[in-house]
Order: C-alpha cells, then sequence, then structure tokens
C-alpha cells in the first residue's frame, strides 16, 4: 500500500494531481481512497490531500508518520506536512516559495531557503524541483501538479509509470488544456530523469 | 458493472440518479456543494434542478414536488438546515406522496462552517429517520436506501454526510438503475396537506409509533452491523467507524464492534450488543447520540455495562476524531500501551530544530474586487468610530490584518440586521454592513426591507462579484444562469434596492479607489438607510490581465503597500528594501498603484 499526503497553498492545483493520481492507480487495477481541503482554505491558505493506494483500505486519512511519499508545492507546507513522513518516505518539494501575508506584514520573513536547508538534513529521499525553470518551461505556474506527476511517477515513487499517468491526464484533462499538460508531464519525467534524487541526508 | 473514482458528494448524487430523483434543489454551503452539482452535470433529462435562493426556498419547492408524487432531493451544510427547519418541521407532520431526502452536510471540526452541530439531533428533533454513512460507497447505496425508506414511510428523510464522507473519494462500483415510476401528481386528498393542530396530533401519534418500527427494521438494515465477540465492545458511526477497524486491524484482543448508521438507534440490535459486556466505548462525531442511546438502553433494561466516550471524558466532545486519536482511544479501552512514536523524536533530533513554516490561514485573493471596496470604505471612514458587521461568505476573510474590517459575523444575512441593532445602542456611531450578492439574495433582503420600514441608520454595501464565491462559483439569481447553465431572468441588485425606496444608493467599481472612496463619502455625509453595491467579478472567475511589477528603484520601500492591503502577492523583494510583486499570483488590479505614494508600481490593467 502506498500513503501519499500532498500538500500546497490553497489554488495550486493539489486537488487535481490527487484526482490524477486516483485515476491512475484505479486505471491499474488498486483500491483508492483518499480526502480533499476543500473550502475556506482553498483561499489561499494550506491544503492538504490525502491519497491511499492499495487493497482493503479503510480510513481515508493517513496518521502521523503513515505517508511513504510526500508531494509538495511548496517548501514551507512541505516541512509542516513532515510530521506525515514516515521514517524512510520520500518527498518530492517545488522550492519555489509562496509568500504569506502573515509574513508580509512583518510576522518575520518567511525564509524558504532555511526550509530547504532543513528538509535537505532531515529527508533521506528528497527530490527537489526547480521551480522557476519548471514554470518558465510550463508556460506558468497552472500545471506545476502536473510536472510534479511526471516527476513522481518517472522517478519510480508511484505504483504507475509516466504512459500511465499519461492515460489518466487523456481521461481527466479536457481537451483544450491537454497539450499544456502532457508538456508539463513531459518536462517532470526529464527532470525525474537527469536528477537522481538527492540522497544527501541521513 | 463500471468502478469510477468518486468523490463522497459525487457519489450521493450518482445514488440519488439511482434510484430516479427526478426534482433537486438545494443551496451552496461546504461541505455539500458538489452534489448538487453533479446532478447538475449528468444533464439527465429527466430531472429538474436547480440552485434556489436560500435553503427554506430550496426544501420547499422539493416538498412540493414530493407532495406530487416526485422522488425529490434537497442539498444544504448543516446551519442551511437551520434556515430550512421551519419547513421541514412541519412536513414531517403532514408527509409526502412521492419521497424527499434532505441531504445535509455536517462539518467536525469545523474546517468551513459556523457551528458544530449534528444533524443527527435535528433528526431526533424533528423526529426524522436519518442515514449516516460512512463512506462514499456507502453513500452511493444510502441514497437509494433513504430514497426507499422516505417513499415507504411517505415522509422526509435526511441523509447525514459529513466532511470526511463528503470530500473523501474512493473507488466506487456503480450499480444499475433502479426501477422508477412517472410522479402521480398531485392528490388534494380532503386537506391532508394543510397543517392544523388536530391533524398533527394525530400525525404525531402516527410518528412515534412509524419510529417504533423504524427502530425495529434498522436493526436488520445491512448498514448497522454487530460482529466480534467477548466482553468489551466498541460502538461507532460515521467516519470513525472506519478508524476503529483500522485501530483493531492489528489487534488480537476480543472485543464487539457494533457500527450505527441510522436514527433512530436499532435497539434489538444494540441489546445483543450490550449482553454480556462490562464495558463500552463509542467513537463519534458531534453529539454524542449513539452514546446516549446506549446509556438509555441500558438504564430502560436495567444493564450493567459502563458506557464510555464524550460523556466519560474518553472521547473528544468538539473538534473532528482523527485516526490517530481514536487508535490511542481504542487501545487504552483495550488495556493495550500507546503505538510507537519515538523514533520521530529521534530523528528530528539529528536534523536540528525544525524551521517554523509560516501561517497561512485563508487570505482574499490577489486580485480580489472585496480588498478594494474593504479598503475604500476604510480610507473613506478615516478615525470615525464605525462598527462594521459582516456575512458569510468569502468577504468574512476581510477580518484579517491589515485590512480588520469584520467587526462581527454571526449567520446568513444577519450583518445588516444586527448593525440596525447595534445602531439604536449606539446611534452616534458609523453602523457598516457587508454583504455578497449571493447572500443579499438568500437572507439579506429582508434585512434591507427591515431597515427601510424602520427607518434605520446604516450603511449597507452590497459586494457584487457576479458569483456564489466562496463554495466555488455557483449561479445565483443576479447572473441570468441556472444551475444547469440554461439562461435565465436576471434580477438586478441595483434595480431591486431601488424599488425599496432607498434614495442614497451608488453603484461604483471595487476596482476604482478614487470613485470608491467617493461614493462611500458621500454616505458619510448623510443619515439614514444608504446603500452602496461595489461592482467587480471575482478573480478566480475573470482572471484579470497582466501582472503589475515594481520598479524596484523607484521603490522607497516604504511598505505601505504591504502594511495596508495584505495582498498575497506582495512581499519584500530579496534585498529586504523594496517591495516585490510575485508575477505569478499578480493579476493586475492596480489596488497597490493606486495607493503607492511615489507611483512605483506599474503595469496591470483590466483588458478592455
Amino acid at each position: 500500500m502506498l500513503n501519499l499526503i500532498i500538500t500546497g497553498v490553497g489554488g495550486q492545483g493539489t486537488v487535481l494531481l490527487s484526482r490524477l493520481i486516483g485515476q491512475a492507480a484505479l486505471d491499474k487495477g488498486f483500491d483508492i481512497r483518499g480526502s480533499e481541503t476543500i473550502g475556506m482554505a482553498q483561499r489561499g491558505g494550506s491544503v492538504v490531500s490525502h491519497v491511499r493506494i492499495g487493497a482493503d483500505i479503510l480510513s481515508p486519512l493517513i496518521p502521523p508518520r503513515g505517508a511513504g511519499l510526500i508531494i509538495a508545492f511548496e517548501p514551507g507546507e512541505a516541512v509542516r506536512a513532515l510530521p506525515f513522513l514516515a521514517t524512510r518516505g520520500a518527498m518530492v518539494v517545488f522550492d519555489r516559495p509562496v509568500n504569506a501575508v502573515t509574513s508580509a506584514l512583518g510576522g518575520g520573513a518567511y525564509d524558504a531557503a532555511a526550509m530547504l536547508t532543513y528538509l535537505r538534513a532531515r529527508v533521506g529521499r528528497l527530490t527537489v524541483v526547480d521551480g522557476a525553470r519548471t514554470i518558465a518551461a510550463c508556460g506558468g505556474a497552472k500545471a506545476i501538479n502536473v510536472a510534479l506527476l511526471g516527476v513522481a511517477a518517472a522517478g519510480g515513487l508511484l505504483p504507475f509509470d509516466r504512459a500511465e499517468a499519461e492515460r489518466a491526464l487523456r481521461a481527466r484533462i479536457p481537451a483544450r488544456l491537454l497539450d499544456i499538460n502532457l508538456r508539463a508531464l513531459d518536462f517532470g519525467a526529464a527532470l525525474a530523469a537527469e536528477a537522481p534524487r538527492e540522497r544527501d541526508g541521513p | 458493472m463500471e468502478r469510477r473514482l468518486l468523490m463522497g458528494n459525487e457519489a450521493i448524487a450518482l445514488g440519488a440518479v439511482r434510484a430516479g430523483v427526478t426534482c433537486v434543489t438545494g443551496y451552496p454551503g461546504t461541505p455539500s456543494t458538489e452534489i448538487l452539482e453533479t446532478v447538475a452535470r449528468q444533464k439527465d433529462g429527466r430531472i429538474y434542478v436547480e440552485w434556489s435562493v436560500n435553503e427554506k426556498s430550496a426544501l420547499e419547492v422539493a416538498a412540493g414536488a414530493a407532495c406530487a408524487g416526485a422522488r425529490a432531493m434537497v442539498t444544504m451544510k448543516q446551519v442551511g438546515l437551520n434556515v430550512a427547519s421551519d419547513p421541514l418541521m412541519s412536513l414531517n407532520y403532514v408527509g409526502v406522496r412521492g419521497a424527499l431526502v434532505v441531504v445535509v452536510a455536517d462539518d467536525p471540526g469545523p474546517i468551513s462552517s459556523q457551528t458544530e452541530q449534528d444533524s443527527r439531533h435535528f433528526g431526533l428533533f424533528a423526529k426524522l429517520a436519518v442515514f449516516d454513512p460512512s463512506t462514499p460507497e456507502e453513500a452511493y447505496l444510502m441514497a437509494a436506501d433513504a430514497f426507499a425508506c422516505s417513499e415507504a414511510q411517505g415522509r422526509p428523510v435526511l441523509l447525514r454526510p459529513t466532511t470526511r464522507v463528503c470530500h473523501s473519494y474512493a473507488s466506487v462500483t456503480l450499480l444499475d438503475e433502479l426501477p422508477r415510476r412517472a410522479p402521480e401528481g398531485f392528490h388534494k386528498d380532503g386537506g391532508r396537506w394543510v397543517i392544523f393542530p388536530r391533524l398533527s396530533y394525530q400525525n404525531h401519534l402516527k410518528i412515534e409509533s412509524e419510529l417504533r418500527a423504524l427502530s425495529d427494521a434498522f436493526s436488520a438494515y445491512p448498514h448497522n452491523a454487530l460482529t466480534g465477540r467477548g466482553r468489551l465492545g466498541i460502538a461507532a458511526g460515521g467516519v470513525s467507524y472506519p478508524y476503529v477497524r483500522e485501530a483493531l486491524a492489528d489487534i488480537q484482543v476480543d472485543c464487539k464492534l457494533l457500527k450505527v448508521s441510522t436514527v433512530p438507534f436499532p435497539e434489538a440490535l444494540g441489546l445483543s450488543f450490550l449482553e454480556g459486556l462490562d464495558e463500552v466505548l463509542v467513537a463519534e462525531e458531534l453529539d454524542p447520540v449513539i452514546e446516549d442511546a446506549l446509556l438509555r438502553l441500558c438504564g430502560r433494561r436495567g444493564l450493567r455495562a459502563v458506557v464510555r466516550g464524550k460523556g466519560t471524558g474518553d472521547m473528544p466532545n468538539a473538534g473532528e476524531n482523527t485516526v490517530a486519536g481514536v487508535r490511542l482511544a481504542v487501545r487504552r479501552f483495550l488495556g493495550l500501551p500507546a503505538p510507537e512514536g519515538g523514533e520521530a523524536a529521534k530523528a528530528d533530533g539529528e536534523a536540528g530544530e525544525a524551521p517554523s513554516p509560516p501561517a497561512r490561514p485563508p487570505v482574499l485573493c490577489a486580485g480580489c474586487p472585496h480588498r478594494g471596496a474593504f479598503f475604500a470604505v476604510k480610507e473613506a471612514v478615516g478615525r470615525r468610530r464605525a462598527v462594521y458587521s459582516g456575512d458569510i461568505g468569502c468577504y468574512t476573510l476581510g477580518n484579517a490584518p491589515p485590512l480588520d474590517m469584520v467587526d462581527t459575523c454571526l449567520c446568513m444575512g444577519a450583518g445588516l440586521t444586527m448593525a440596525q441593532g447595534l445602531g439604536r445602542v449606539e446611534p452616534d456611531t458609523l453602523h457598516f454592513a457587508f454583504i455578497g450578492d449571493s447572500t443579499f439574495f438568500h437572507t439579506g433582503l429582508p434585512g434591507l426591507v427591515n431597515a427601510v420600514y424602520n427607518g434605520a441608520d446604516v450603511i449597507l454595501c452590497i459586494l457584487d462579484n457576479g458569483t456564489t464565491a466562496m463554495t466555488g462559483h455557483q449561479p445565483h439569481p443576479g447572473i441570468g444562469r441556472t444551475a444547469s447553465g440554461a439562461a435565465a431572468p436576471r434580477v438586478d441588485i441595483h434595480a431591486l434596492v431601488s424599488s425599496l425606496g432607498v434614495t442614497a444608493l451608488a453603484r461604483v467599481d471595487a476596482f476604482d479607489l478614487p470613485a470608491a472612496k467617493r461614493a462611500v463619502a458621500a454616505a458619510l455625509g448623510t443619515r439614514g438607510v444608504r446603500v452602496i453595491l461595489f461592482e467587480g467579478p471575482c478573480i478566480a472567475v475573470d482572471r484579470g490581465g497582466a501582472p503589475c511589477a515594481v520598479d524596484g528603484d523607484a521603490c522607497t520601500g516604504c511598505g505601505r503597500c504591504l502594511r495596508q492591503l495584505g495582498c498575497p502577492a506582495l512581499a519584500r523583494a530579496a534585498d529586504g528594501r523594496a517591495a516585490w510583486i510575485d508575477p505569478v499570483l499578480c493579476t493586475g488590479c492596480r489596488l497597490c498603484a493606486a495607493l503607492c505614494p511615489v507611483s512605483a508600481i506599474g503595469g496591470g490593467g483590466r483588458p478592455c
């Protein structure tokens, strides 16, 4: 069974990523169960999706230390979700920070570099995704969810491969948005191929 | 048979379609909204779907359809049932001819709600059967059961999912459609549909005996179940049931497990459960409904089992249950040690102290028109004493610093009426009320009529962003489109307010700061009922234009834009001095450019 946490800031497209992963896993014959953050938090708050893939899954939520994989759209949210990560779990983190209004108001600057430094020290199986390059390659921030899907699927972190991810994409994404999303998937898969997972942690 | 990845709300919708629903109404509210949206998306020509103006109207429309023999469904969140409670309480006495399923979604936590009320208690209060699913698969099946029960009883029935059923998803096996028949039509039936005291007394007697029979029937209902053996027993309902099963999965201790998915409580099944038990633990969210039913049963039958749960402090009596919390409670109840958790602390110690991620509460989006409206009012009022009464919607987020423009928020439509009461006590204070377009139609309108009729001294700011934003952009009467996407007459808010005799009425572009401030200033110069209609499209619907950018050389780093607007696109640049605008988030509304004292912000602007 794979327990997966997807986390980010409301509006970044975490819900669609969890649906795409669920669809691809379902197509492969797995049972799926999961839970979304839908509501007020989608207005720029912290959002977390739980995805459980396997057989005979009971609860839609993952307990602390129960996630084999965390996909984080944002460094600060990655640190916030860290208590979910299992001891030998893997993490994919998008390195571009989303500023928080609370920081901009002077409650302490948000130091994203410190978050990444901590993650590197703490998470053995860490993949840091270059946010600036991804946004440039995908023509904006709309498709970063699919780029991260490409990274995780091609990187062998999910129970399906890039081609199976593409099938889910074709089933779930409207035709007019398919091209940009296929490009994002390819870009993510290429990132996974070029950068082996960092292993400078414990 | 097709297996499909469905969210709980989608499962309920497809379950209702399978059961032959022909009329679906509702008002959006988290976590219930996607149920009606999913039915509307089926484009099933056999089903009438509407977003009603509020939950009371929605329930009454559905009740009418059900009295004419249709299988009808109405959807809402738990606080919506408060609005719809008047028709619901009476409707149970009158009954229905077809079926009426009232889907009311509860929100333990609460995650996106004002209260943690438990609609199972509403079922007990209104003397209605309640179906309480624990998973999306079960919700899919229970939708049909609820219709069958309602039709058999001739009374409305509640289907009560909670957030972790509504917004969780699972692979659901879709079944064939059930037999359906055309609604019989309305039979006058010599006064059956007219509620009168004498009729209500007779019907009350009938309802009580029906509920006793239902309790017996529910003891054999497949979604109420008893397993296991031993002298210890755990009873659970809703999403707590899978939490308990997960906690029991790797435990080798004898234990009975009772699953309860209905109101009325299945007493015969409950008695089999209690037989021979020394102690019981009850895991459920919100109110101790199952716990109280078991206690009552013990008292009535003189049973000696100790019932542990919310009443004994063994389970939390507020907030949602968690997998870890239920696991801990179950292990403690069974006399087992707490689960291991030490490894994490050790690893953290090696890697040093975790840095604190920034607090990230929900905020008004970059480019939100409400920010412009709030800021214009704040600037125009200046240092005068004013109370800002808010309402339910995205604009409740105007409470956060630095805007700090929401002093009260109670329930849908309460802002304008509370402002009137505040004014009766503090006549020399300025009393503002903010309300969104959808909320104005929902329950704001009677408050405005009340203000005009009683000569209140208030300034009503209607924040018209052309959608029901917080719940995910549903249409409403001011938009000209129905839930199915068809064209509809558009109720013009300006004309409506004007027709009530409000003469101090202004209409401004929420993004035009100077004009908006002038409109507020004009309102400050008069007394009585004043209405300002702030118009500007929701940025999630109308994506805006090119982003703004800060000229780093011109910016003095005064921080005015950062301190006053609370826009998520604004931050300090890497040098810590100049302001910086995140081009990914900025939609070019130019509100920050309008207040920059040195005109250092360029770009942006809305496409014409």
